[in-house]
């Protein structure tokens, strides 16, 4: 059962916009009262996963859903390409973002990385179709 | 120290809403890597970048950064200054480089 579930959608290269789902989602869940360290590492790791789609994909999907059994997961589901190299994209320092993304200081390589390491589940599969990254916090039911 | 303690002292130009005068500067975090901010920088932090797009007002606002110090005379778009009163996240634009600010607020005990 989930207590709670919102949609947002992300479009491609939608500079102007990066970070408004994250800032929304942020937003709803201090509301609800959350551990300001948890809602911090939500926050990077939502921040960071949104601006992938933004910047590498075709676009697509985020889901908040707060389950009964107190894990808070988030899911990004892109159209696409894919990533080439999953097992670089994992390693600190790799980045395939264009030139455009680079002047805005995006493509430091460490997004994944980063998303990683402040969550407490991460499940990540990707083919030429799209992306779908889980990423799961335990808060209190 | 507040911001607009930093300011009465630097006198450097701000933008400002009044309640992001009243934050509270924990310390000081350099770099222009949003990913390395965002994993970085800790909340209550100064921010000082050469980066002016927009989306350094979201990094500042999830991170709850205290302010943003845009150095080097770095140009800031209109969109960003309107962004920072919305967000009440203060902005200041200083023509000095990174080190030389760096090493003033260490002089203000930041």
């Amino acid at each position: 059962m989930s207590l709670f579930h919102q949609d947002y959608q992300v479009q491609r290269e939608d500079y102007a916009n990066a970070g408004r789902v994250s800032s929304s989602i942020k937003s709803v869940l201090k509301q609800m009262g959350l551990n300001p360290n948890v809602l911090r590492n939500i926050a990077v790791a939502c921040y960071e996963a949104e601006i992938n789609m933004i910047i590498h994909s075709e676009g697509g999907e985020i889901e908040l859903n707060i389950a009964e059994d107190g894990l808070l997961s988030i899911h990004f589901n892109d159209h696409g390409p894919g990533i080439s190299d999953l097992e670089k994209a994992m390693s600190p320092g790799w980045s395939t973002a264009s030139e455009k993304a680079r002047e805005f200081g995006f493509g430091a390589g460490m997004g994944l990385p980063n998303i990683k390491r402040v969550s407490d589940e991460f499940e990540i599969e990707t083919s030429p179709q799209g992306t779908r990254l889980m990423i799961g916090f335990r808060i209190q039911p | 120290m507040k911001v607009k303690e930093v300011l009465a002292e630097t006198n450097w130009p701000i933008t400002a809403s009044e309640e992001s005068l009243e934050k509270e500067i924990s310390g000081v975090f350099c770099g222009d890597l949003l990913s390395w901010v965002m994993g970085n920088c800790e909340p209550g932090q100064a921010w000082i970048t050469v980066q002016t797009h927009l989306n350094i007002v979201a990094v500042a606002a999830l991170k709850e950064i205290s302010c943003l110090i845009i150095v080097q005379g770095a140009e800031v778009p209109q969109a960003t200054l309107d962004k920072v009163l919305e967000e009440n996240i203060a902005l200041f634009q200083v023509p000095k480089s990174a080190y030389d600010v760096c090493c003033e607020c260490f002089k203000l005990g930041i």
